[in-house]
């Protein structure tokens, strides 16, 4: 059974984050594994997982979301063995550090050498990332500005759009993938979520066609990437 | 005002009057907004000056502006000055107030203008509705519009505000008001209001109430009750409306506790209220290529999750159209926060800028979907069947059908 857990969707789910986990498990059923989405609430024990999802969220419930983790088995579970997509607040709580209203410098998990300090203004738009020589198509809205620490490989380079501050996307670091494009990043890319799949399981997959593969095409043609 | 500003406003309100109606004559516009933007330009004060000796009611949230608006306007016994168009930004509201000299007036009103437009208007009403999550590339934090009502609420003690109870984002921003009417109606979306305004701590809910451990609640003295009966000032109201929803006899609750907070008798009122069949266009059947459809507008999760659950429980086929223009916001993900689950079973036909969006949605829901080009038609059945459509959607739809 490969479980994916949604970290504190009412805290960090602010784009739709939700999708990405029905997304993951959608396409592992239709490959014969069985799957199942966890929603862990901010009340819940932190389950076993093979893979948690952490969403964007507004300062507070990013600040709160970061607290809950720090108390739990989030970073030993990292350590031995689970993996973790993190998009937008998702990713900045997985650094040192982040800013929110009132502290310029909250401190984060510390998983990932990266820091997000203000940006000096808001990235609203749609983000294009070159990742893996494929582009990877999403949405982004937010304040932040991160900085990779020497020894922290970037997901990708920025084709359109913002993402870390202009020319690289979040973060790649052993089981982590990390990324300012929000929301159901891996519906609009099936490669993607497939790419993400093939690591988790162990696996690889044989191809999938879905309504997605549509979208992804589309996408690419609207934005000319 | 001094005799120059008054001039300025005359001089205003006729150059509001004159590009309008050129605007309209033209077929340029529906000729509301751009006049409205040339008196604000001859006489930025302008909203002030029209609104001086008239009675204001203003209505904003996330889900149910114009609606309520409708409703407070067929319900107060007089002309009513007001913005149906659904312009509702200043420029929106100067031109209602030159289009109609009535002195009752009801505005809907864009939740982050609130402040400006209860200030220049000086409203006797503002009726909160709800708060919750819409166009994510806009009004990217509903926690910070809350904030806003909330100082607002603090330095004007003359108003009244009718505020939804239970949302608890709502009940942050009215709580430090002087008058407030709380209306206790059903309000099922509660994802943006999680954790406490005041001290970030989870908030709790059970069947009848919601409460935070830092001691906000859900305030206990309420002006109006809605269950299966709908109880005002402690008399019961014999709401019956032909609009259909739970929703729409919540947004009724709230349009007629503002019209009795301005002495509006609530029997007349609530008869011609149940009269309303459609508002804007929303819930009336249209035709187009032998199809008889009901047009339903829903923008965002909260607005969906209502609607969905106001379709026939016949499992016919349902029209969903989505577009992701300026006036919807860009970021079509909220389409993930929407429980589309609910249609398994039914065929779903997909329309709009972004159908592929929204069928790859509906794949991973588990719903049987097909993408429609707006020249291809799903197979016409005698039946009516709801479409339903987000704004700028809604809108192409409304031009694109004609009249039963």
């Amino acid at each position: 059974m490969l479980t994916v857990a949604l970290l504190y969707p009412e805290l960090l789910g602010t784009y739709g984050d939700g999708g990405n986990a029905t997304v993951l498990v959608e396409r592992a059923r239709r490959r014969g594994v069985d799957a199942q989405v966890l929603p862990v609430g901010i009340e819940d024990e932190l389950p076993d997982a093979a893979i948690y999802l952490l969403g964007g969220g507004e300062d507070g419930p990013q600040r709160f979301g970061a607290d809950r983790l720090r108390r739990s088995s989030f970073t030993s579970r990292v350590a031995d063995g689970s993996f973790v997509l993190a998009v937008c607040a998702g990713l900045q709580l997985l650094g040192q550090s982040f800013a929110v209203e009132g502290d310029d410098e909250y401190e984060g998990l510390g998983l990932v050498d990266a820091v997000t300090r203000r940006g000096d203004r808001r990235a609203v738009g749609e983000l294009v990332v070159e990742v893996e020589g494929r582009p990877l198509v999403g949405f982004e809205n937010h304040g932040g500005q991160t900085t990779l620490g020497p020894g922290t490989a970037p997901l990708g380079t920025v084709r359109q759009g913002v993402g870390n501050d202009g020319t690289v996307d979040g973060f790649r670091a052993p089981r982590i993938w990390a990324s300012y494009a929000h929301g159901p990043v891996l519906a609009m890319n099936p490669w993607f979520a497939d790419r993400v799949l093939e690591e988790v399981l162990g696996l690889a997959l044989e191809p999938l066609v879905t309504p997605a593969d549509l979208l992804y095409a589309e996408r690419r043609a609207t934005l000319g990437v | 005002m001094s005799p120059r500003n008054s001039l300025r406003d005359a001089v205003a309100t006729g150059a509001v009057r004159t590009v309008n109606s050129v605007s309209r004559w033209t077929s340029r516009g529906s000729g509301t907004v751009i006049g409205g933007r040339v008196g604000l330009a001859i006489s930025p004060r302008l909203l002030s000056g029209l609104s001086r000796e008239r009675e204001v009611i203003l209505v904003t949230g996330t889900n149910g502006k114009t609606t309520t608006t409708a409703m407070i306007a067929a319900g107060w016994a007089r002309t009513v000055a007001t913005n149906d168009t659904g312009s509702n930004m200043p420029a929106g509201h100067v031109a209602a107030l030159v289009a109609s000299r009535s002195s009752a007036v009801v505005l809907e009103v864009d939740e982050a203008w609130l402040g400006e437009v209860t200030n220049s208007t000086s409203a006797q009403v503002v009726v909160l509705l709800n708060l919750s999550r819409d166009q994510l590339d806009r009004a990217n934090e509903v926690r910070r519009i809350a904030e806003r009502w909330r100082a607002l609420f603090a330095e004007e003690p003359e108003v009244t505000v009718v505020a939804n109870a239970n949302d608890p984002l709502v009940v942050y921003a009215a709580e430090l008001a002087t008058n407030v009417a709380w209306c206790d109606v059903p309000t099922p979306w509660r994802t943006d209001a999680v954790s406490c305004p005041h001290c970030t701590e989870p908030l709790h809910f059970d069947a009848s109430s919601w409460w935070s451990e830092c001691g906000f609640q859900k305030p206990k003295e309420v002006t109006t009750t809605l269950s299966d009966e709908l109880v005002i000032r402690g008399t019961p109201v014999a709401l019956d409306l032909q609009l259909p929803g739970e929703f729409n006899r919540a947004n009724a609750a709230l349009a007629l506790t503002a019209l009795a907070s301005v002495n509006v008798d609530l029997d007349a009122a609530t008869a011609r209220l149940n009269a309303l069949t459609s508002v804007a266009g929303r819930f009336s059947v249209r035709s187009w290529r032998g199809h008889r459809l009901r047009l339903l507008l829903a923008k965002n999760p909260a607005g969906f999750e209502a609607i969905l659950r106001t379709l026939n429980d016949d499992g016919a086929a349902v029209w969903l159209a989505i577009n992701a223009r300026v006036a919807d916001g860009h970021d079509p993900s909220w389409l993930y926060d929407v429980p589309f689950e609910v249609l398994r079973g039914r065929r779903v036909y997909c329309f709009g800028d972004r159908r592929l969006d929204l069928a790859t949605r509906l794949d991973y829901a588990g719903v049987d979907q097909v993408v429609c080009d707006d020249e291809e038609s799903p197979p016409v059945s005698g039946e009516t069947v709801d479409l339903v459509a987000n704004y700028t959607a809604f809108q192409d739809w409304r031009e694109r059908t004609s009249a039963c």
